[in-house]
């Protein structure tokens, strides 16, 4: 039976009701509504909303907000992970430096990821009031959201913050006669993956092809349009008003025994479990609980594997689940906290046809900068489509353990190519036996074909 | 090439023998989107999709009379409108479809949603029906992991989508 049209419109939803949440507990969900409506300036502002600009360009120096944030030890939750406090002590800065820029990572493309659409949605004068802070810290004299050009929901909903904002003063000059002054852009992309890799966003915001630069410089010292330029993630600037509103020792509190990360994470979950969708915890919670709270795997299958953060992170296993999700407990198993939205797969999915889908999105999102990925990426899609065909060579298992390798870190331009090779080398380490079952033919003495670069 | 001011403030590009004009709103636009950046150069990515929303797709004329609406080569304006996977370099058709075709949506039976849908349409990705009313295409992971297998006509995102529910939705645009 075919269902109503309304029925399917995506709607961007969190899982807990207004009475779970607690300004206390849940910083960057508390104010939002139940109906999941847009909250904007007047419900905001009724909220405790830019009471933390308020306080911080009056009372505080920039300084005092770099420290304040080193010590809630915000990471950055684009997937990286850093510090955004250490971040932010290394932006160039000084009288005779031009002010640079501040711009919002709000390009969310990695596949199993769907967190900040949920803030930027419902909540767009938290970015705002974030950024202005951020602004403020790094002395950035404008702002841009570099928003995926899909999020068009998203888009709506800031444009009409970003003009209640400026005609309330929170924007433009002398920010709350504070002197301070910053104004934000909306800027949307027109696709690609790799615009979420922070030099890689640079480039397309300058208008060019989006291929990565090299670092050093890092943006902080030389960004956009070579001015001091500080990228951070949508969740991690929400975060800062609450911290400055509540204090770091508040913020480490939330988080408590379960992480030495402070703060909470938007925690989701994907793929075949019953109750799928997103949570504001604690960071550091067990990845068990947060299965529970998507209801285990759905009816008649079980659990075979996880990926903790997106598609360039690495499988774990259902034993895994008992771990903490914080960055630096993830890295201590081999993968990557990530975006922390969980993808699950069952034991009645195959790893290879999973694998020959991630790594075709990988080759199609390559940006073509370097070798090991432009090259190797299609390379490695046409075995996983043999093996998946049950067509593999003898010695292909190898071969594609050696290309995760030349496309590791340290090997390549940018982070995408070992983005792409954690969830392979993972996936074989785990579960070697279902790639050998793909294996049918003796090695030829070479590989004759081509590289089929536009099957992918 | 050849660029002449018309009375409407349009730029008209002469290029092969095919005239291609910027639409004088279009312009305006361009030149304003122009002002929030240090460089023209960085106004492009928007200015293809200016043009894009006038036309439906950016035809090879556009490219020179972007690149002189912003002050910069038709080269560097070349090289991004074919670098990112929004910008349409040949006619699509009047409602886009963009089918997630990444890891969540894929272990969500997205197949059988592709497959529904190509034969429903009768079309592969990257091709438009007969009629000229749909166009079929991959998309990254559109952040709709929640409630996949998902899909995109035009500004609506839609999940899950199951292909039962195919015929229903393509219904809604005509």
């Amino acid at each position: 039976m075919s269902r109503d049209l309304p029925r399917l419109r995506y709607h961007s939803q969190l899982r807990q009701s207004a009475h779970e949440r607690r300004e206390e507990t849940h910083p960057l969900t508390w104010r939002m509504r139940d109906d999941g409506q847009p909250v904007f300036l007047e419900e905001y502002s009724k909220k405790d909303g830019y009471a933390a600009v308020k306080h911080v360009l009056n009372e505080l120096s920039g300084k005092d907000v770099i420290e304040q944030m080193k010590t809630a030890n915000v990471r950055g939750r684009g997937g990286a992970g850093f510090s955004a406090g250490v971040k932010w002590s290394l932006t160039m800065q000084g009288g005779d430096l031009p002010r640079g820029y501040l711009v919002c990572n709000a390009d969310e493309m990695e596949p199993g990821t769907f967190k900040d659409r949920l803030i930027m949605e419902q909540m767009p004068h938290l970015l705002i009031e974030g950024m202005i802070l951020g602004a403020y810290a790094n002395n950035s004299r404008f702002g841009y959201i570099f928003l995926r050009g899909e999020y068009v929901e998203s888009a709506r909903a800031l444009q009409r913050a970003i003009e209640e904002a400026r005609a309330a003063g929170w924007l433009g000059d002398n920010i709350a006669g504070s002197g301070f002054d910053f104004d934000i852009a909306l800027h949307t992309g027109a696709g690609r993956y790799i615009c979420g890799e922070e030099t890689a966003l640079i480039n397309s915001l300058e208008g060019k092809r989006a291929n990565p630069r090299a670092k050093p410089p890092f943006p902080g010292q030389s960004g956009a349009w070579g001015k001091p330029t500080v990228v951070n993630n949508v969740e991690t600037l929400c975060n800062t008003p609450a911290v400055m509103r509540h204090g770091a020792e508040w913020f480490q509190g939330i988080s408590g025994d379960l992480s030495d990360d402070g703060g909470t994470k938007l925690y989701g979950v994907s793929g075949r479990v019953k109750r799928t969708g997103l949570w504001e915890l604690p960071i550091g919670t067990p990845g068990e609980e947060i299965m529970d709270l998507a209801g285990g795997v759905v009816e008649g299958q079980s659990l075979k594997a996880w990926l903790p953060g997106g598609g360039s992170t690495g499988f774990l296993l259902p034993e895994h689940l008992k771990l903490g999700l914080d960055f630096d407990t993830i890295g201590k198993e081999g993968s990557r906290l990530g975006t922390g939205l969980l993808t699950v797969v069952t034991d009645q999915q195959s790893m290879v046809s999973l694998m020959r889908n991630l790594e075709a999105f990988f080759a199609r999102e390559s940006c073509g900068w370097c070798t090991p990925c432009r090259d190797g990426l299609p390379w490695t899609v046409k075995i996983l489509q043999a093996l998946e065909r049950g067509e593999g060579e003898e010695g292909d298992i190898e071969l594609l353990e050696k290309l995760a390798d030349d496309q590791g870190p340290g090997k390549t331009f940018c982070a995408h190519a070992p983005g792409a090779a954690m969830p392979l080398s993972s996936a074989i380490k785990y579960f070697r036996d279902e790639f050998e079952a793909g294996v049918s033919h003796p090695r030829r003495e070479a590989h004759a074909d081509p590289i089929p670069v536009g099957e992918v | 090439m050849k660029t002449e001011e018309t009375p409407s403030n349009a730029v008209t590009i002469a290029t092969d023998g095919h005239g291609f004009v910027l639409h004088g709103d279009d312009l305006e636009a361009i030149r304003h989107e122009r002002d929030h950046y240090e460089q023209a150069q960085a106004a492009c990515i928007e200015a293809l999709k200016i043009v894009q929303r006038r036309h439906g797709w950016v035809p090879d004329g556009a490219i020179p009379a972007i690149a002189d609406a912003l002050g910069v080569t038709p080269a560097s304006v070349e090289g991004v409108a074919t670098f990112y996977s929004l910008v349409f370099r040949q006619p699509v058709g009047r409602h886009v479809i963009l089918v997630c075709d990444s890891s969540s949506c894929f272990l969500t039976d997205y197949e059988a949603l592709r497959e529904a849908l190509s034969q429903r349409l009768g079309i592969d990705f990257g091709q438009t029906t007969d009629d000229g009313r749909f166009t079929l295409l991959p998309v990254c992971c559109l952040g709709a992991c929640d409630r996949g297998p998902a899909l995109m006509i035009d500004d609506d995102t839609y999940g899950p989508v199951h292909p039962d529910d195919v015929d229903v939705l393509l219904e809604a645009y005509s």
